[in-house]
């Protein structure tokens, strides 16, 4: 009989073990996967795996790594000090849209004109949406005591449906031809997130995620506040002793996480996606949730699980157009990747015992 | 010159030579939007891919990406492709455009056609078919058949290919029959099936007996099957599963011939930045078999409204047309440019309802 | 009578029986997770799961009754690896959750991949004799397929069940306080597990619903959000079948609702009308707080049996 121990401690070998582990069986099942499909599963894997960081046109991937990597690290840094205090925000996709839409809308106002003042304030503004949206579910729980996951799951689809409805209405490009979409910011210089330094992948959202994953290590390990918040995860009634108010706790990490995911957002509307458009959100937010468990919650984590994310996208798209896997294939590789991380977690916190006795 | 030149340089040197060793094959890649099994827009792209694969057998490898998101993935797709060092590359939907010009620019010696956009490049041409030349032909039917005199219209997006689509189908069908009432439903999706098939049952419930649909997915037809004594029309692909009843006909696109077309002047080194929009005399839009459904004195009509639209004796909007709101559009005779077609953003006179904003 | 003109109420509520159908039998699955304590995000890839493989199984075999069974089936068996990861593994149920919606989205398309374009075999509507006769409410209540009648009886037996049954008594049990349910012997682990299943069974006749008789057809990703809606139903009916019942009319006739009035030539703001049940689904649950009714103590977090 298999019995669970929780480790007094979590063991710190398992956690940098763990996610190699996850790894290696995800390539093992997902070499079956491909096999099945009549693939070479080597050939598969190290597609993936390899080429986007040392094969032929890494030049060009990893660049692109930090493109896709850095709004899943941007937003699930502010999702891990919830998560760490148990407040949940699965919003943080319709925090993603709003803090767009009000970016956006800031840039879009002030076209054509240029001036250096246009982006700073693009930026604030879309942090503030971010946050406001993301108060709405503070303020509730606060206010009546409503459930903050459902709330902000609920305006994930008031968000997408406002999307809708800027890109077709206000938003829409004048000189579109009636087509929906916004102008593209990438070609308005004042409102353009570029590239810092060319072929770098490097902008502004890229810093951003960077000094976030900085801040945050510095708050939970040597601020007060990140103490409380670790406090309140691990025994919230000591929390409470310990002169944690709670109230301030959920308006600070439901308004970080929105913030982040705001700008992140903005970032994302204002360079790589360059235009406001029904399908501009393409799941960041909730991927991210996945990646701040993948990343223990941790900051650093968390960096390398959106790196490792954002690897198996690109790796997966060179392996549809080069060995013509089907997109669904990769999808479910995704998700066994995931399943066996979450699954292998499990050795981190408990130790696996054999007994005899049978346990209740 | 800028490190992202550099790499570019190199990235093309890398990509000939890629190209090189695959024995001096073309290569020819396909964005697509959706999953090459959605049945309508995707699947008719991919048939036209593999049409290009078997007309050219081992002189052409072509590759392809399925459900790219429009943005930065898009970006990426393309860039891909053209590093992996395809000679031309085609991307399939309209949020496609900005990506495809930007990738273009960085890789001039690779050619790119984009479906439906409007800005070109010296490297970049578009494509898109005048799909309204086949609603005009379903118009046509609809208010031939039609016992209820109202016709049903699922619309995705209040754009100007769908507009241009509503009117043509409305001209064609008053001209036959002057009672023709048309509901307009705007579904604000290109494919979500079960929201399809709620629509195509409102508008049957509202006492449509035609339904037309400018959305990808099957779904109207089984409703239209389940209510009974209603017809409809195949779009992007022929659906000829439901014919006899409820699909009498259908708008297919065709995009094999074009695709071969280009690929051969890659091939010959004759290709150019051009503009098309090509309709049923070229063959890009094809009108599906009309099933014996529809009798013959109509079949007879529609088939020679299709040969005069393809012969370019019958353009589907020439006056005299009034505007919606009772004003002159074109006066006896006179045709509709290209310009105001592409723009299109008013209902013709005789249509109810305002397009929604 | 007509409204608007043309829109006749008695077929508008008949269709809206048929679209509230796929989002009742999910929620009521969901409704029963949840009531066991477990958040199970992943209600979207159990029901394009179940899309798939009812839809196999009924083209294969000819029949939509078996093709129901294997929707439920294949929806259980995508529950059952968020059982062992949650149950056994003890991993995060929202992370879990959101992994098992992109993996059967994933399987989903790559099962279907041969059954694109294909038309499955009808089910019969069922014209329940005299009954289907009345006038209005005929046409309304009983003149409809046999598993909109399923979904109905369903709702009254979860409710039944959840009220009355000793076995209803003990999933609420371990759904408030597993640590105390423990404590008094009921075995938490096991009867969690066998709620996700029927979930997941149910988000499968949910997705199935919509693959063999509402479209009916198979395309990918077809459930086009349905899963993500029947989980806002849940808290919308602040995890009460009854209400359930009531959340899935309005959720499923805003949609037919809007649809008809367009048709009937109204101009309405679509995307704002499209917003309003989750807006809705918001002060329900603000005005929910205040009452006593709210969310299961344990909802969402891990259980682990200490000696």
């Amino acid at each position: 009989m298999l019995r669970l121990e929780k480790r007094p401690q979590p063991s710190r070998l398992w956690t940098w073990l763990t996610p190699v582990l996850a790894v290696l069986i995800t390539m093992l099942a997902g070499g079956a996967l491909f096999a099945t499909l009549g693939k070479d599963p080597l050939e598969a894997i190290a597609t993936i795996f390899w080429r986007p960081l040392f094969g032929e046109f890494a030049f060009y991937y990893r660049p692109q790594l930090l493109l896709k990597g850095a709004p899943l690290v941007l937003i699930a840094i502010g999702l891990s000090l919830g998560f760490r205090a148990g407040i949940w925000n699965i919003g943080a996709e319709g925090q993603y849209i709003v803090g767009a839409l009000a970016g956006a809308g800031v840039g879009l106002a002030f076209y054509p004109a240029e001036s250096w003042m246009i982006f700073p304030l693009m930026v604030l503004a879309g942090a503030v949406g971010g946050w406001a949206w993301a108060m709405i579910p503070a303020v509730l729980k606060l206010r009546f005591g409503t459930n903050e996951i459902l709330v902000s799951l609920m305006l994930v689809y008031v968000a997408e449906q406002l999307l809708a409805a800027m890109a077709l209405g206000l938003m829409k490009n004048p000189d579109g031809h009636g087509f929906p979409g916004s102008r593209n910011l990438r070609q308005y210089e004042s409102a353009h997130n570029g590239e810092l330094i060319s072929g770098t992948g490097m902008h502004w959202g890229v810093v951003a995620a960077f000094i976030a994953v900085i801040f945050a290590h510095i708050l939970l390990n040597r601020h007060i506040l990140g103490y409380h918040i670790r406090l309140t995860g691990q025994a919230p009634r000591a929390a409470r002793f310990a002169g944690v108010r709670p109230a301030r706790l959920v308006l600070f990490c439901l308004g970080t996480s929105g913030a982040l995911a705001g700008l992140a957002g903005l970032f994302e509307v204002a360079g790589p996606a360059g235009q406001v458009s029904i399908d501009f959100n393409v799941g960041y937010g909730f991927t991210a949730i996945i990646v701040a468990f993948l990343g223990r919650l941790h900051p650093v984590g968390i960096l390398l699980a959106g790196l490792l994310m954002a690897l198996t996208y690109i790796g997966g798209e060179i392996a549809q157009s080069n060995l013509g896997l089907p997109a669904a294939a990769i999808q479910i590789f995704q998700g066994m990747l995931l399943f066996f991380l979450l699954a292998v977690d499990l050795l981190t916190n408990y130790r696996i015992r054999i007994s005899s006795r049978e346990v209740a | 010159m800028t490190l992202s030149r550099v790499l570019t340089t190199a990235a093309l040197a890398l990509g000939l030579a890629t190209t090189a060793l695959a024995q001096d094959k073309t290569k020819v890649g396909f964005i697509y939007v959706g999953p090459i099994g959605d049945g309508g827009w995707t699947f008719e792209h991919d048939k036209g891919r593999r049409a290009v694969e078997a007309h050219f057998g081992d002189a052409v490898e072509t590759v392809y990406r399925e459900s790219v998101p429009e943005g930065a993935d898009a970006e990426r797709a393309i860039t891909e492709m053209a590093l992996q060092g395809a000679d031309l590359i085609f991307s399939t939907s309209f949020g496609y455009m900005e990506p495809t010009l930007a990738v273009a620019a960085k890789f001039p010696n690779v050619k790119f056609e984009h479906a439906t956009g409007y800005k070109t490049a010296p490297n970049v041409s578009t494509y898109s078919a005048r799909f309204y030349e086949g609603r005009a032909v379903q118009g046509h039917i609809a208010g031939r058949m039609t016992k209820s005199n109202i016709i049903g219209y699922i619309a995705s997006f209040p754009i100007p290919e769908v507009i241009r689509g509503i009117n043509s189908a409305y001209i064609h069908a008053k001209k036959v029959n002057p009672d023709v009432d048309f509901k307009i439903v705007w579904a604000y999706t290109w494919f979500d099936p079960a929201k399809e098939a709620d629509a195509a049952t409102a508008l049957i419930e509202q006492g449509a007996d035609v339904i037309l649909q400018h959305t990808d997915s099957t779904a109207p037809q089984a409703a239209a099957e389940k209510a009974g004594g209603v017809i409809t029309f195949g779009q992007a692909s022929d659906m000829s599963e439901y014919a006899p009843l409820p699909r009498v006909s259908s708008i297919i696109d065709n995009w094999a011939p074009y695709y071969i077309a280009r690929t051969q002047a890659v091939i010959d080194g004759s290709w150019e930045s051009v503009q098309t929009w090509d309709g049923i005399g070229a063959g890009m839009v094809g009108i599906g078999e009309i099933s014996e459904a529809v009798p013959a004195d109509i079949r007879d009509e529609a088939l020679a409204l299709k040969n005069a639209i393809a012969k370019g004796a019958h353009h589907p909007f020439t006056g005299p047309l009034k505007k919606q709101d009772g004003s002159d559009w074109l006066a006896a005779g006179e045709v509709a440019d290209d310009g105001t077609l592409l723009g299109m953003n008013f209902y013709v006179e005789g249509i109810s309802g305002q397009i929604p904003n | 009578m007509m409204l608007f003109g043309s829109i006749d109420p008695a077929l508008l509520l008949a269709s809206l029986m048929v679209a509230s159908t796929p989002i009742l039998l999910a929620a009521l699955g969901e409704l029963v997770v949840e009531r066991a304590g477990v958040l199970n995000l992943g209600v979207e890839g159990m029901m394009i799961t179940g899309a798939i493989c009812g839809f196999a199984m009924a083209v294969n075999s000819g029949s939509p009754a078996l093709g129901f069974v294997a929707a439920a089936a294949g929806g259980a068996g995508l529950a059952l690896l968020f059982a062992l990861l949650t149950q056994f593994a003890l991993a995060n149920q929202v992370a879990s959750g959101l992994a098992l919606t992109l993996f059967g989205l994933g399987l989903s398309a790559l099962l279907g991949q041969g059954y694109v374009g294909l038309k499955p075999p009808a089910t019969i509507r069922l014209n329940i004799p005299l009954l289907s006769d009345i006038p209005f409410l005929g046409r309304v209540l009983f003149s409809h397929d046999l598993m909109v009648y399923l979904g109905l009886v369903l709702v009254a037996l979860v409710w039944a069940v959840l009220k009355y049954s000793r076995a209803g008594l003990i999933l609420r049990a371990v759904g408030e306080n597993h640590e105390a349910a423990h404590a008094l012997g009921y075995k938490v682990v096991r009867i969690r597990v066998l709620a996700i299943l029927f979930g997941g069974a149910c988000a499968g006749l949910g997705g199935a619903y919509i693959s063999l008789i509402r479209v009916p057809q198979w395309t990918e990703g077809m459930t086009a959000g349905a899963g993500w809606i029947a989980l806002a139903l849940v808290v919308f009916a602040s995890w009460k079948a009854g209400r359930v019942l009531l959340g899935a009319w309005l959720f499923g006739g805003v949609t037919v609702l809007q649809l008809n009035l367009q048709a009937a030539g109204l101009a309405i703001p679509v995307e704002y009308l499209s917003m309003s049940p989750y807006l809705i689904t918001i002060l329900v649950l603000v005005i929910m707080a205040r009452d006593k009714s709210r969310a299961p103590g344990s909802l969402g977090r891990v259980f682990y049996a200490t000696q």
